[in-house]
């Protein structure tokens, strides 16, 4: 790892200012994707901005209809928010199975969101719910947040605030992790809101988080396992590698679509 | 028996624990020597490659950098390469092909990792930032990883193995084996492969060397599981120093599981390399990814096995041919594993009249393969329970009537593979485990299982292995560069207590109790009132090491010896100062009575008395109460068992779950019965690892480890292990006719039997012939794509 010069701003005015004035620098929420790339040489920013000492950066809201989660609140904090097991209860769900206790207590979902890992978790909520990404400039609809491998709609500089899930009547969150390291081989988020429509979010089998169009035309025709677990997903453009093929993976997206659509409530 | 409480037989809790898991240790980075500098190794970025150049002049002017060595320096130095210690001959008579092993590569490197330059400097990161300034010049060769492929590869690992083999070594009787093949009324025929494996021990390597130029004299701090053995091997073969001039220590070492027998580069290039930077100590800790790449691996054998049997289904010969992988250089006991320790065990708990097999050692563009938990004897087990399962399913018997059929029931038994099994009874435990499986109820877990939309499996494996590899002479005649006993002091401190100084290491299996037990149970004495030492070559005289399960069988006789002398010289003691024929002196529970008399000491009383000389003769009774002994045993012990697992594969994904595990084994006399569970628990976790979830990948095209971190490389965890109630242990005991404690070992065992237990249930649950290992969750839906096996 280099030195880098470190910063605490403690507002987001300033942490915006600070990332422009520095040479390469980044954010920093939780540490723990950036971190690691550093210790591997991977990255090697000349400042590190922590945004976690920002005054009201993290913090859950459940309103009505919507649940809204501010950047800088983390994974153990949504797993074992009792509003949010209330509101949606798949999304704690999926939450607490991010990682080990220990990364749950540092990631946040600002960051990981940013981050738009291919097996990250979160994005399959964002999409699976339907939520609109709020960053220190303007909102953004999870539909267009996700744009390709590590690859997001943030411009330059622009900070994650908070995240806004509509509450759906029913969800459900289900993970197949990959073996070694944990995150998802594959996970599915999916959701039906008030009027029966289904969004169903892929995680994990592409280079981005996608919506599996087809199982939620099935679903919303019939919202069953068995209908959705019979759809056939395309192997093709999907992620291949010692741990799954593009075909297996394409599989458990069906699979793991059919236990969802049990589960959901 | 003498104190029950702690003697031999108790579950006594591990005094070393607290120590452990406060983090008390004393482990080789917790130390720190005055004038320390850093050790940093640049490492080879190619599978092969020659070296054209290195060009170090810039990070020689780098802050904080005190000195650069490369393989040149090494060479002008004239250091030693590194050996390997077990000459192998082919069955043509010639040696096997051993290629230079320098300590920093020299013209060459032959794996991704190869030790290419140490630099040292004041900090880390300034020997890192000075590594990544060195240029070395490469033009890259071709490589090859897969061990399958090599012998017919364009590329080269050595000049003297222009077909990459090291050794075509043979054992058993090949004509007597054909013969059989050629009369036999079935013959079960597989290709067997036993997947590569990455011990990662807790603590990765670690070596602290240092050069007194007052004394001219070096010390080694280093993770080592035989420290004797590295000093003699940097002494003899890397002429660093003769060996009073070189001490080597051990202190804590967090787990080895084979990898840490070895003598590796780089603790011999951080003792060496001091000496030129005015004697500051060199520490070098090895990272994580370092451990993955350079670490010598586990297994890695490719092989075709055949089993012919009678038409009564008696087993009547066993013909199998390995390809061993070696990787780029042979490490220290390397060419043991796939031939002494794996080819003698071929006969499984079977009486098979006929054996033979051949093994081709291969280099490969890969890390060096040596030893890992086993070492030899999981590839053999594997190879013998597959192919047994297979042929009782072709033969359509029930797997367990099948062994039972084939069991070796009179002892001493004489394979054709050199072993005589001295003591055994395979079929009580293939009853006791059958019992505590409920067998005989599998149909109906089965039927359970599939309303779940799981296939249910089970799978057996009666293995047996062979540890603390002796007598010496024997093992010298197969080409052993050591000696394989092992030695013990007992000294008695005048108040009575007692400390033990053994040539065995402890690194995880809690010598510091079984060994105080030993003492506990010979002398009366409590275990706290004991110490034991180890792991320092300036304070226990010689000693050959912890690997192989033989601290139990022989580093414990060995000390049980030094007890006799101990107990006999008291007794004298004793009776001169009870004024008594030493005939009548007898010693029970730490108390020594004479005969008819009710005149008595304590084992206290007498220690102090050796010491003050009072009240006996000095001329006539040596003073002092100080024993030692050295423990060469007679034969190898025979640890055996029945291991039974059920697996449950879910249809939908290919995720195999234990369903249950059951352990039976028969380790003779168990001192800490606590302990030997641990270790078979341990032992089944690896095991079940191999199986599932562990397998280092080489990138064919680019020769790089792809499963270089715990991101792609799956160690068991927890919730990989069946249900704590169903993972049920037994014991069986036939004692062990060879040493007088009656016991076998136990450290391998788990590893050695586990997996093919879990291979032969996933088969069984699935109906196929046979599955790769690790069984990850992909192969085995795959294999179930080409089976049409899907849910309803
Ligand atoms: C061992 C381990 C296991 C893990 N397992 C899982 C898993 O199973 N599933 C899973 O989904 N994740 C997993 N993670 C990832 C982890 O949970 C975090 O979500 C992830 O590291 C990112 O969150 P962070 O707060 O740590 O972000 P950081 O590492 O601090 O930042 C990541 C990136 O996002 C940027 N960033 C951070 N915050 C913001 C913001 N508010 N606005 C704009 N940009 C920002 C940073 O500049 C950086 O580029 C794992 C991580 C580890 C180390």
């Amino acid at each position: 790892m280099e030195n880098f010069n470190y910063h605490r701003p403690a507002t987001v005015l300033a942490a915006a200012a600070m990332l422009k004035k520095s040479k390469d620098g980044k954010y920093m929420g939780g540490g723990h994707t950036l971190l690691p790339t550093m210790k591997q040489g991977l990255a090697a920013p000349t400042d590190i901005i922590d945004l976690t000492a920002i005054k009201n950066f993290g913090g859950i809201k459940v309103s009505k209809s919507i649940v809204t989660i501010k950047a800088g609140t983390t994974h153990m904090e949504v797993a074992a928010s009792k509003d949010i097991k209330k509101a949606i209860p798949a999304l704690a769900e999926m939450a607490g199975k991010i990682g080990g206790v220990h990364v749950r207590h540092k990631g946040t979902i600002g960051g990981s969101i940013a981050n738009a890992d291919p097996a990250a978790d979160y994005p399959s909520a964002c999409l699976g719910l339907g939520a609109t990404i709020e960053t220190n400039k303007r909102k953004i609809e999870a539909d267009k947040f996700f744009t390709g491998m590590f690859e997001t709609a943030l411009k330059a500089g622009e900070i994650i605030t908070a995240v806004h899930f509509p509450i759906p009547k029913k969800s459900a969150h289900q993970k197949f992790p990959n073996p070694a390291s944990r995150y998802a081989l594959t996970g599915v988020f999916l959701s039906q809101d008030g009027k029966g429509k289904v969004r169903v979010g892929v995680t994990g089998a592409a280079a981005s988080a996608f919506r599996a169009t087809e199982i939620e035309a099935a679903l919303t025709k019939d919202f069953s396992a068995k209908s959705a677990s019979s759809v056939k997903i395309a192997a093709k453009g999907l992620m291949s590698d010692m741990h799954a093929t593009a075909a297996y993976r394409a599989h458990l997206v069906s699979v793991l679509a059919g236990r969802a659509a049990a589960a959901a409530k | 028996m003498a104190d029950t409480k702690t003697g031999i037989g108790a579950s006594v809790r591990r005094k070393e624990d607290l120590r452990f898991i406060t983090g008390k240790g004393n482990y080789t980075d917790d130390i720190n020597l005055k004038d320390q500098t850093v050790g940093y190794f640049l490492r080879s970025p190619h599978a092969h490659a020659k070296i054209k150049s290195i060009n170090t002049a810039k990070a020689r002017k780098m802050d904080g950098v005190v000195g650069i060595f490369t393989g040149e320096d090494v060479a002008k130095d004239k250091l030693g390469g590194l050996i390997c210690g077990w000459m192998i001959h082919s069955k043509d008579g010639s040696p096997m092909k051993a290629g230079p092993h320098p300590v920093l590569a020299l013209d060459k490197v032959r794996f991704v990792g190869d030790q290419v330059a140490l630099v040292v400097a004041e900090t880390k990161e300034q020997a890192r930032a000075a590594a990544q300034a060195i240029v070395v010049s490469y033009d890259v060769l071709p490589h090859v990883v897969d061990v399958a492929k090599a012998m017919k590869s364009k590329a080269n690992v050595h000049d003297v193995a222009p077909d990459n083999r090291v050794f075509n070594w043979s054992l058993g009787n090949e004509a007597d084996t054909n013969a059989a093949f050629a009369k036999a009324a079935h013959v079960t025929s597989m290709d067997i492969v036993n997947n590569r494996l990455i011990p990662n021990a807790m603590e990765p390597r670690a070596a602290i060397g240092s050069y007194d130029t007052g004394t001219e004299s070096y010390t080694l701090y280093t993770t080592s599981q035989n420290p004797h053995v590295a000093r003699l091997v940097i002494s003899a073969f890397h002429g660093l120093a003769p060996e009073h001039k070189l001490r080597v220590i051990a202190p804590d070492v967090g787990g080895g599981f084979g990898s840490k027998i070895f003598i590796y580069g780089e603790e011999v290039a951080c003792v060496w390399a001091s000496k030129f930077i005015g004697g500051r100590p060199i520490k070098w800790t090895g990272e994580r990814s370092e451990s993955f790449l350079c670490d010598a691996h586990g297994r890695d054998h490719v092989t075709k096995a055949e089993l012919a049997m009678d038409a009564n289904g008696k087993i009547t010969g066993m013909r199998v041919h390995t390809k061993a992988a070696m990787g780029a250089y042979l490490s220290t006991f390397s060419a043991a594993v796939p031939t002494y320790l794996y080819g003698t065990l071929l006969s499984g708990q079977y009486n098979i009249p006929n054996i033979y097999v051949e093994v081709d050692a291969i280099y490969t563009n890969t890390a060096p393969v040596d030893a890992y938990r086993g070492a030899g004897r999981p590839e053999a087990t594997y190879v013998v329970e597959r192919l047994v399962e297979t042929a009782a399913r072709e033969l359509k018997m029930d797997p367990a009537e099948f062994r039972r059929k084939n069991f070796v029931t009179s002892f001493p038994h004489q394979t054709p593979v050199i072993m005589m099994y001295d003591a055994g009874d395979y079929g009580a435990a293939l009853d006791k485990a059958l019992d505590m499986s409920d067998y005989k109820n599998f149909a109906s877990r089965k039927a359970e299982s599939a309303k779940n939309g799981k296939l249910r499996g089970v799978g057996f494996s009666a293995y047996i292995e062979a540890c603390g590899i002796a007598p010496s002479a024997a093992v010298g005649s197969l080409g052993a560069g050591v000696g394989l006993w092992e030695s013990a002091e007992v000294r008695v401190n005048p108040i009575g207590t007692v400390e033990i100084l053994t040539g065995s290491h402890s690194h995880g299996q809690g010598h510091e109790t079984t060994f105080a037990q030993l003492v506990s149970e010979r002398l009366g004495v409590d275990i706290n009132n004991v110490l034991i030492v180890h792991g320092d070559t300036d304070k226990v005289q010689m000693g050959m090491g912890t690997y192989g399960s033989r601290s139990g069988a022989v580093g414990m006789t060995a000390i049980s010896k030094a007890l006799d002398k101990i107990e006999a010289k008291a007794k004298k003691i004793a009776a001169a100062v009870m004024e008594s024929s030493v005939n009548d002196v007898e010693f029970k529970d730490g108390t020594f009575t004479i005969k008819g008399t009710d005149k008595k000491m304590g084992f206290g009383e007498v220690a102090l008395a050796s010491y003050l000389g009072h009240k006996f003769n000095t001329s006539e009774i040596e003073l002092g109460l100080k024993e030692s002994a050295f423990h060469d045993p007679s034969n190898f012990v025979f640890p055996a068992g029945v291991h039974i697992c059920e697996v449950e594969v879910d249809v939908d994904t290919g995720l195999t779950k234990i369903a249950s595990y059951t352990a039976v084994d028969d380790f003779g006399n168990l001192i800490n019965p606590m302990i030997v569970e641990g270790q078979v628990q341990g032992g089944v976790a690896q095991g079940i690892g191999q199986a599932l979830l562990e397998g280092a990948v080489y990138d064919e095209d680019s020769g790089q480890l792809l499963t270089g971190s715990f991101m792609d490389y799956n160690m068991p965890r927890a919730a990989n292990m069946p249900h704590i109630e169903n993972f049920q242990l037994g014991f069986t005991c036939t004692p062990c006719p060879s040493n007088p404690l009656g016991m076998k070992g136990c450290g391998e065992a788990g590893a050695i039997a586990a997996p093919p237990a879990v291979i032969n249930a996933i088969t069984h649950a699935l109906g196929v012939r046979d599955i790769a290992m690790p069984a990850t969750p992909l192969t085995v839906w795959t294999a179930m794509q080409s089976m049409k096996i899907a849910a309803e």
